[in-house]
């Protein structure tokens, strides 16, 4: 069985939703869709106060490279273009709108029955995932069409898909995968067909053998797809990681997937491929895991985006006594939230109730030397040494050291026994690096 | 044993012999004239090195003088006055008084004004913590209380207030080196005029969000209301994003703008206590 060779760690699965069915959820009163929820420029608002949109509505355009489009996900009307705080308390523009009733753009074909066939060229298809506002929804929201515009003179080999769901408590993309297998496979075969590429494989970790199980199943009629059960090893899901498990091949660093001819997707993204491609239906809902050890009902919600993290809380049963942090994504990269009045994004692939035990950090001590963040790291970093460059301001020192290959996946600080706060300051110090390398260019 | 000895004596004083002759040349071709005036006047520089004057170090700053000749737009914050009057002899020149600056911490979301909301745990940066969220009491502009300035001071002049969970400035110790200006990832600090008789007057608050989002995580923000825009009679004050900026060059120090602010975002420090009756004569010249 297939895994990364280098570092990774072995938090507890913690799959506490893993056998609870995707429901919908109801659509909320109000909903807040925020006007940047993905990586890259901001979209600029083409709504007003008072507009009546449908479902599915265009409300924000993107009209910078790396940006994507953002479509209303009920109908109503735009009560007001406001700025809310985010998850990390900062103002972001935020179109609030008002829902009435649950009308749809005619265009989009809402019925449930399998469309296989696709008429639609390379070129034609990347347009439509552009179009329809496709981010990466495992999390990073990287806007999907910027990959598919594949470099000159480069060539994409492989399509491999993500089903790894590395990060504990999330199941999101489990449940996806145990309701939606033949879109998803018709998804990647759209998305095979935009890349040109003659082969796609499927990472699942080998924790979700229902998941495996089915996907086989399905796959086995499409020639072109294979699954491979991957060993359990966090962070599998990092792009780099899995293309090291599935193909073996080594992505340079500071470069990107396609330089080893790999384009790297997530399940729920495919699955939203279908979906814009086949039903002309853009990103206006994803599936949203809620969990925590103290939740009384641990579940996969199909939400609207934009309604607030609050209502799913308390769908789940309410915010229980013991929660000490909030977060949204999973518990290793995820972000604590400032207040449950957050909206979904298309990046929210979970709301996690962390107990007070759970979310507290021990005081950090002294570095002890004893090498294990070294060994944990996927990256092959020193994640001691870089915590030590940036805290004595030496970030030259850091920069060489590769500091920006760093994924930001906690395995450091994770294993660190002195509980040493290393992710955090090296997102320190990327951060510092960055804004060097930027400057310098720009001279 | 003896014939060693002096064999080794005349050997090694011969060596040092030649090395002292080559040497002399090399230093004669080599060598590099200087203006005795950079050693006279580092000399007289604080020896801080704190980078204050926007130079590497006080020899920096003193060859950037000699260079110069003059002392215009050059300026040691640490020794100030004094010191330029022992420098401008040595340059040939007339000393010209500049106005003594000093720090100033343009917040006030203590404990009690800005109650906390979140629980910060991580490392205790500012740079960080701005990088990360917006504060633990909510304002995006506020100080976050980790103390970045009061690292960066090197005079001693700062210190982190337990019970506000803001830093202070000890006026005295301040040399308005820039320093916390710097390390401040807010820009809350700023450097103003120390004012006559140390008395001062500013806007004790860089928010410029609108007032009713403002007050919400704070009580004492400027709201941008614009009352004392328009008390004051010597157009110092702007009002710019919803924050109301007082100009130290042009304050003459009146004091009619701070009992007019309805959240008491001005503050005024070295003034004896004010008399009831000023407080009525201003809002009659008001009215």
């Amino acid at each position: 069985m297939k895994t990364f060779t280098l570092g990774g760690i072995h938090p507890k699965g913690n799959k506490l939703s893993a056998q609870a069915p995707i429901e919908i959820f109801p659509i909320p009163e109000k909903v807040y869709i925020m006007v940047t929820q993905h990586l890259g420029a901001p979209s600029t608002v083409i709504v007003n106060k008072g507009d009546r949109v449908k479902v599915g509505t265009l409300v924000a355009k993107a009209d910078a490279f790396i940006c994507a489009n953002v479509h209303s996900s009920v109908s109503g009307i735009v009560e007001k273009i406001d700025e809310i705080n985010d998850a990390s308390g900062y103002r972001k523009s935020t179109i609030i709108i008002k829902v009435e009733n649950d009308e749809w753009e005619e265009n989009i074909d809402r019925s449930t029955n399998l469309n296989r066939e696709c008429k639609l060229n390379s070129k034609e298809i990347v347009q439509r995932i552009k179009d329809s506002g496709i981010v990466g929804l495992g999390g990073a929201t990287f806007p999907t069409h910027v990959k598919y515009m594949v470099p000159e003179g480069k060539k994409a080999d492989f399509l491999i898909i993500n089903g790894v769901e590395c990060e504990p408590y999330l199941t999101s993309d489990h449940a996806i995968m145990l309701e939606k297998a033949e879109e998803i496979m018709i998804g990647i075969e759209i998305l095979m067909k935009a890349l040109g590429s003659k082969k796609a494989m499927i990472g699942i970790e080998k924790n979700k053998p229902d998941a495996i199980k089915k996907m086989q199943e399905i796959a086995s009629k499409y020639n072109k797809i294979e699954i491979y059960p991957l060993k359990v090893k966090y962070p599998q899901g990092a792009e780099k990681q899995l293309i090291k498990a599935l193909t073996g091949r080594e992505v340079p660093s500071g470069k990107l997937p396609i330089e080893v001819g790999c384009v790297v997707n997530n399940i729920g993204t495919a699955l939203a491929v279908y979906e814009a491609v086949q039903k002309n239906k853009p990103l206006i809902e994803r599936v949203v895991t809620v969990s925590g050890k103290s939740v009384k009902k641990p579940s996969n919600l199909r939400v609207r985006i934009g309604t607030p993290c609050q209502l799913l809380i308390d769908h789940a049963g309410g915010i229980p006594e013991d929660t000490g942090k909030i977060i949204s994504g999973g518990p290793m990269m995820g972000k604590a939230l400032r207040s449950p009045e957050m909206p979904v994004t298309k990046g929210t692939s979970g709301i996690l109730l962390m107990t007070e035990k759970e979310s507290k950090r021990e005081a950090s001590s002294m570095c002890i030397r004893c090498a294990k963040c070294v060994n944990a790291c996927p990256m092959g970093l020193e994640p001691y040494l870089l915590q030590m460059y940036v805290e004595s301001l030496r970030f030259e020192d850091a920069e060489n050291h590769k500091i920006m290959d760093c994924i930001e996946c906690g395995s450091c600080q994770y294993t660190c026994p002195a509980n040493r706060e290393l992710l955090d300051y090296i997102r320190v110090g990327k951060s510092k690096v960055g804004a060097m390398m930027r400057s310098r260019t720009r001279k | 044993m003896i014939t060693l000895i002096l064999y080794s004596l005349l050997a090694l004083s011969l060596i040092g012999l030649i090395s002292a002759v080559i040497l002399y040349f090399v230093s004669q071709k080599f060598k590099v004239i200087e203006d005795p005036k950079i050693d006279e006047i580092t000399e007289l520089l604080p020896a801080a090195n704190c980078g204050g004057c926007g130079y590497a170090g006080c020899r920096n700053f003193a060859e950037a003088i000699v260079r110069q000749g003059n002392l215009d737009n050059i300026h040691c914050p640490v020794g100030g006055n004094s010191l330029v009057k022992l420098i401008a002899p040595i340059l040939g020149i007339e000393a010209q008084e500049s106005e003594p600056q000093v720090a100033v911490i343009r917040c006030n979301g203590s404990k009690e004004n800005a109650p906390s909301k979140a629980i910060y745990d991580s490392v205790q940066t500012c740079s960080f913590a701005h990088a990360l969220f917006a504060g633990e009491n909510g304002c995006p502009n506020g100080c976050l209380g980790c103390g970045d300035c009061v690292v960066s001071c090197k005079f001693d002049a700062m210190y982190m207030d337990e019970t506000t969970g803001l830093p202070v400035i000890i006026t005295d110790n301040c040399v308005a080196c820039g320093a916390c200006v710097k390390a401040c990832p807010r820009n809350i600090i700023e450097l103003r005029n120390k004012g006559k008789k140390d008395r001062r007057i500013y806007v004790d608050c860089i928010n410029k969000e609108k007032g009713a989002v403002a007050l919400k995580n704070c009580t004492v923000t400027c709201i941008g209301c614009g009352k004392c825009v328009k008390v004051c009679p010597f157009d110092a004050i702007t009002l710019i994003n919803n924050l109301a900026y007082i100009d130290d060059e042009k304050c003459k120090l009146c004091r009619k703008c701070a009992p007019v602010c309805p959240t008491g975002a001005i503050i005024e420090i070295g003034f004896p206590p004010r008399k009831e009756n000023v407080e009525t004569a201003s809002n009659e010249e008001k009215a």
